[in-house]
């Protein structure tokens, strides 16, 4: 039942923020952080008294399990379960959930309640998306979050450059995932309909559809029709164009939702539904997987380079991030899963805080072109010290998450894929680049103009200073979230492991 | 004992560094520094401690278990030893002096904070770095000290030259880092684990002497090593980081930070042994960095860059000594150049600042009266660097070099050492000579402001110049517990033959150097102003162009590569589909022209040709 | 139920549509291209009554009075909105009041 009051929780919450406008502007503020502080301390809760280690085999697979019928005719239920993974994701959206609130306080001002109404569900649909085993549930969370994710940008975006409109930004980042939503649904219906043909039974549930008798043929473009779907998502290239618009263009806490958590489902996507239901055929995809994943780290990071926005140069460092992700998924490796789940963790940090970074800049400068800026470092206090940080962050400075979380996923790749390993291995180089130029173009250099700027007040001290501060403890004791995932990624790896020895490969 | 006194060296500094990071700017000058000089001042004292109760043998302490995961298991632990301990004494010992001398050089700049933090900071990664008992940790260290290399050299940020050099020192540093971490990978495949007495211990059992695995690990490594050491080819950004404070280049391109690399390749000799190709390369790349260096250093006119390739020369002896295999013979350089290079860039800063930020040679000269103590700091690092026999540190750890290639039979090294001693007096002589002889050649040079502190300034030039001495190379424990035995173990016949040919060679070179700059300085002026002299002058001048060579082979190609890119062409690909929407929009959308009756008419004839076609099929059915 | 054979009946019936379609299709005036429309519809309900008296079934007697009464529905709501038009553009010509341009 507390799987299902998770769910529900935000998207009550984000109609009572709808209402609560009449009662004052910071009323709906109020109610969304206490909302997603309330997730947060749900899921620590839980992690604190859950016990990780005996659950993921035998009678216990799941943590906590909640399971109704919703429309018994098609074997649809309303089947909720929890494990390590789904737990550090969620606690990972009450977290940033909160800075999102936070940091959209005093940049959003028109339509405040409306505003929260669609985080939350964003964020409602989201935690759904990690809670839902059903997989007509599952689509429906999917769908769920992109709705109001369109408002969020739409609504509240920045147009950018001529030609480069928020909503055209917005209906970029819908198109791109409503078809690859599209796909996922063909791809669950064709899953269904096998088992029925099989078993005479129509059933939406997981357990019921891990067993399915696919034939070959078959189960090879159903597989690719959950990849695609997901690969949106990533996103891995070539599927990644809706991105950098969409981060250009939304809002900050749009930003922060978007690179912090929406790009995890599709990795958590992998992890919970396309592989187990495919090990064999996802075996086989492996290097095509994982040559997308290096694609998307060089190309990433290239583009990145050449970007003068600021939020398009990190949401190209993001695809550069996400491909190391998805070589590990793919790897097959427990050590390089792990590594992959601490490298979502420590992006999402990162990612965020930088894109809270670019929005704190922006209120003071009004612009996120860095052809305008320059020498920032001695008009601003503290910030670009920050900034600092989490470029080292997002460059793979050892003591921090990211680091480890990139050396995990190459430690853990190179058994099965050296030459991977090798190319993926430029992508630090080229990373330290993008990063360091950004540090170079906005905070380095002449002063363009005379004068300081203000310091961050307590609030958006007190959020860069809990991203420092988890980007370390991750970085230097990841043992308490690899201990809680272990259960949950062992298997995973055992899929790969367990069917037929991979041919050559990519070595 | 000794394990709570090793804690505390390398805490204090990350305590200095954290509160001074936070302190969001309330701390004022003299606060900073008080936290930044003394946390390194403590942790010097630690390290004493720890040198006082070391028992002999190695000591290992593990914090907790970083990461485990299966077999990957590196922990946050320390190992002290022989070699870690003489390289926490260098790093904090020294490291302590540049600090303190720091407090009158950084004195009335702007973010002063931030100098001390960054500076603790470093200390922390180097310490790190050599006490790390893993390879992971170790790599820590190693990129903390790359990052923080990084902030200093771009402290002076608003001048885009030097965020540049800053910038073009950590990418070339990251590149040699990727190789090690290439070889770290490796290591783990191979080996099962990371942890670096493990690694030496497996390694033999694993790898065959000569084994291709075995080399390519050891390929790896030294990748690092040479991006971190500046030797050829990753050593072009060492000349331009020296855009960075004079004590930064004091204490981490000269002292610290460069040397990692032959620390890296001396802790894992094991693994290097196992790869006599490799081996071979050391030497090869060690005797080419020294000399290509050697000769570019002769041609500097920025007081800083000709000791910048002095110091990679310096390093070219050391990788020449990993190179044969005489890995303590390194490291005694190592801590002999430790001194001397510090003593000579803290001179060559009390120079810069006495003369209001001039280190242009040409606009010096003259000022051995006005700046005595300054003088007598190059005189002594001056004379330990070329090696003066048997009162210099320099003369006996050069000389353990150069015998034991010779012992060893690497004849070409040897002579490359030879050769190098020759080109060092040279620059060394024409480097003082252009500082402090002759005539002012600026009105900055007429008019110094000599240091006067004693303690901030004339007390660590004096400390390092008596180091510089014989009195350093006592102070040299010896290593040969720790490390593989060198070459020349059994025999010493020759030696003392060698003695007065590397002798010889020293005072040909400056006896060159003083007939050349001397007696015949118009003659060679008139030389180097055309001509083939002009040419060889721009050719040493620029290092022998490696910066244009890497210019036009990766940096422009890659500006390239980002400027076709950045239109991101798979993108485009992706619009395909909305393309082709909208032309089939463009085509439909001149059916519909808004008139009723047409619609109407569409209907009828569409209606008309479906009944008229189920007449037709039903008709011929029937 | 002699006298007139089912064809002419239906004959009458496609002449009646043939005429309210070519009104429809020609005329410019919105009451005309209403009426012809009613006139399409009757056809439809005559059709249905000859059909149902020729085969002796009650169901297409039920059709026509549905017919009829979407006939007059429709004629309700058209003349309505014909008003409405007519009152906005003072007009009934159906190319002047067209906002539709593809």
């Amino acid at each position: 039942m507390i799987l299902f009051w998770l769910i529900l929780i935000p998207f009550l919450g984000g109609m009572l923020c709808w209402h609560s406008e009449r009662w004052g502007e910071q009323a709906p503020r109020w109610i969304a952080l206490a909302t997603m502080l309330f997730v947060l301390a749900v899921s620590v809760v839980l992690w604190a008294g859950g016990d990780f280690s005996a659950y993921g085999t035998g009678e216990r697979p799941w943590l906590l399990e909640w399971r109704v019928p919703w429309i018994p005719r098609f074997g649809i239920e309303i089947h909720l379960a929890l494990d390590g993974l789904s737990l550090i994701l969620i606690a990972l959206t009450g977290f940033l959930g909160a800075l999102a609130v936070l940091c959209s306080w005093k940049e959003i001002v028109e339509r405040v309640g409306f505003f929260h109404l669609n985080l939350l569900f964003v964020l409602g649909g989201v935690v759904g998306v990690f809670l839902a085993l059903d997989l007509l549930l599952f689509f429906l969370f999917w769908e769920v979050m992109l709705v109001p994710m369109y408002f969020l940008i739409a609504l509240w975006g920045h147009s950018g450059s001529p030609g480069q409109t928020r909503i055209r930004a917005a209906t970029r980042f819908f198109i791109y995932t409503q078809a690859s939503g599209l796909l996922m649904l063909v791809a669950i219906l064709a899953l269904v309909f096998v088992h029925y043909t099989n078993s005479g039974e129509i059933t939406f549930s997981y357990d019921a559809l891990l067993n399915a008798d696919v034939p070959d043929n078959l189960s090879f473009w159903i597989m690719l029709g959950f990849f695609i779907a997901f690969a949106v998502k990533l996103p891995a290239v070539p599927f990644h164009g809706w991105l950098p618009d969409a981060h250009a263009q939304a809002p900050t806490a749009g930003s922060v939702d978007l690179a912090g958590i929406l790009l995890k489902t599709a990795a958590y996507g992998m992890l919970r539904f396309a592989i187990p239901l495919f090990p064999e055929q996802s075996q086989a995809f492996a290097p095509v997987a994982m040559a997308l994943g290096v694609v998307g780290i060089i190309y990433g990071a290239v583009l990145a380079c050449g970007q003068q926005d600021i939020k398009r140069l990190i949401a190209y460092a993001s695809i550069s991030h996400m491909g190391f992700v998805l070589i590990a998924v793919y790897s097959g490796s427990e050590l390089a899963i792990q590594g992959a789940i601490v490298l979502m963790v420590a992006h999402a940090f990162s990612s965020a805080a930088l894109f809270i970074l670019s929005g704190q800049l922006f209120e003071r400068i009004h612009t996120r072109d860095m052809r305008r800026m320059g020498g920032l470092w001695g008009r601003i206090p503290v910030l670009p010290g920050v900034t600092l940080f989490f470029l080292a962050a997002s460059l793979g400075m050892p003591a921090t998450a990211n680091f480890l979380g990139e050396f995990m996923v190459l430690f853990g790749t190179f058994r099965s894929a050296p030459v991977v390993v090798v190319i993926a291995s430029a992508g630090l180089v080229l990373g330290a680049i993008y990063s360091l130029l950004m540090m170079q173009r906005v905070h380095f250099g002449r002063e363009q103009q005379p004068g300081l700027l203000a310091g961050p007040d307590v609030r958006e001290y007190g959020m860069m200073l809990a991203l420092i501060g988890l980007t370390l403890a991750v970085g230097l004791n990841p043992q308490p979230l690899l201990d809680t995932t272990a259960s949950m990624v062992r298997p995973v790896a055992d899929l790969f492991m367990a069917g037929p020895v991979r041919a050559g490969g990519m070595n | 004992m000794m394990m709570a006194a090793t804690l505390l060296s390398f805490l204090l500094p990350l305590a200095g560094a954290i509160v001074l990071g936070f302190s969001g700017g309330r701390l004022g000058p003299r606060a900073s520094a008080a936290i930044g000089v003394g946390s390194v001042g403590l942790a010097a004292l630690a390290t004493a401690w720890a040198l006082l109760t070391f028992s002999g043998d190695s000591q290992g302490f593990t914090l907790w278990t970083w990461v485990s995961v299966g077999e990957f298991q590196p922990t946050m632990g320390v190992v002290v030893d022989r070699l870690s301990l003489v390289m926490m004494s260098i790093i904090t010992g020294v490291g302590f002096l540049i600090h303190l001398f720091a407090v009158w050089y950084m004195v009335g700049e702007a973010g002063i904070t931030r100098f001390y933090a960054w500076m603790n900071l470093f200390v922390f990664s180097m310490l790190v770095l050599v006490l790390a008992d893993n390879l992971l940790l170790l790599f820590l260290g190693w990129e903390g000290v790359g990052l923080c290399s990084y902030g200093l050299i771009g402290y002076y940020y608003q001048n885009e030259a030097n965020g540049r050099a800053a910038f073009k020192a950590f990418i070339v540093t990251r590149t040699g880092d990727v190789f090690l971490a290439l070889g770290l990978f490796l290591i783990f495949v191979e080996l099962g684990t990371l942890d670096i007495g493990l690694v030496l211990e497996q390694a033999p059992r694993v790898w065959a002497e000569g084994s291709v695995t075995a080399n390519l690990a050891a390929l790896l490594v030294l990748g690092g090593a040479l991006g971190k050491s500046a030797q050829v080819p990753l050593h072009t950004w060492l000349p331009d980081a020296m855009a960075g404070p004079t004590p930064v280049s004091a204490l981490i391109h000269a002292a610290t930070m460069v040397t990692a690399g032959v620390y890296l390749i001396a802790r894992l000799n094991g693994l290097f042994l196992l790869a006599p190709d490799v081996m071979w390369l050391v030497g090869i790349i060690g005797a080419l960095s020294l000399l290509l260096a050697a000769f570019a250093a002769l041609a500097q006119t920025d007081i800083k860059r000709v000791l910048a390739y002095s110091t990679m020369s310096q390093i070219g002896y050391m990788f020449l000594a990993l190179g044969v295999g005489a890995f303590d013979a390194a490291i005694f350089h190592l801590m002999t150049h430790a001194f001397f290079k510090a003593l000579l860039f803290l001179s060559a800063g009390a120079v810069i600042i006495s003369c209001h930020h001039e280190q242009d040679l040409s606009r010096l000269g003259g000022l051995w009266r006005k700046l005595p103590v300054a003088y007598a700091g190059f005189l002594a690092g001056g004379a330990s660097l070329v090696a003066l026999p048997l009162v210099t540190a320099g003369f006996f750890s050069k000389d353990e070099i150069l015998w034991q290639a010779m012992a060893s039979g690497h004849y070409g090294l040897f002579a490359a050492g030879l050769t190098g001693a020759v080109l060092t007096g040279l620059y060394t002589v024409r480097l003082i000579l252009g500082i402090f002889h002759g005539q002012p050649r600026s009105d900055h040079a007429r008019h110094p402001r000599p240091g006067t502190s004693p303690l901030r300034h004339h007390l660590p030039l004096a400390i390092l110049a008596v180091l510089s001495t014989f009195v350093g190379a006592w102070l040299y424990p010896g290593l040969e517990v720790v490390f593989p035995p060198p070459p020349d173990d059994a025999t010493n016949a020759g030696h003392t033959l060698f003695q007065f040919l590397a002798t010889g060679a020293v005072l040909a070179g400056l006896a060159l150097a003083g007939w050349l700059f001397l007696a015949r300085r118009r003659w060679l002026d008139a030389k180097v102003g055309r001509g083939l002299g002009a040419r060889l002058w721009i050719l040493f001048n620029r290092a022998w162009g490696f910066d244009a060579l890497f210019d036009r082979t990766l940096v422009r190609p890659w500006q390239a590569l980002v400027r076709v890119l950045r239109f991101d062409f798979i993108n485009l690909g992706m619009n395909l589909p909305a393309v082709i929407a909208r032309l089939c929009n463009a085509g439909l959308v001149r059916s519909q022209d808004g008139q009723l009756r047409t619609y109407a008419k569409v209907m009828v004839f569409g209606a008309t040709v479906i009944l008229v076609g189920l007449v037709m099929t039903q008709g011929g059915g029937a | 139920m002699t006298g007139i054979p089912m064809e002419h009946g239906l004959i009458l019936a496609v002449i009646l549509f043939s005429l309210g379609l070519a009104g429809l299709m020609l005329r410019r005036s919105m009451l005309f291209v209403l009426m012809s429309l009613e006139v399409m519809l009757n056809a439809a309900a005559l059709a249905f009554v000859v059909g149902s008296t020729a085969w002796n079934q009650p169901e297409g007697q039920a059709m026509f009075l549905l017919v009829i009464t979407l006939a007059a529905a429709e004629a309700s709501v058209g003349l309505a909105l014909m008003i409405q038009l007519y009152q906005r553009f003072r007009s009934l010509e159906l190319h002047e009041v067209s906002r539709m341009r593809g």
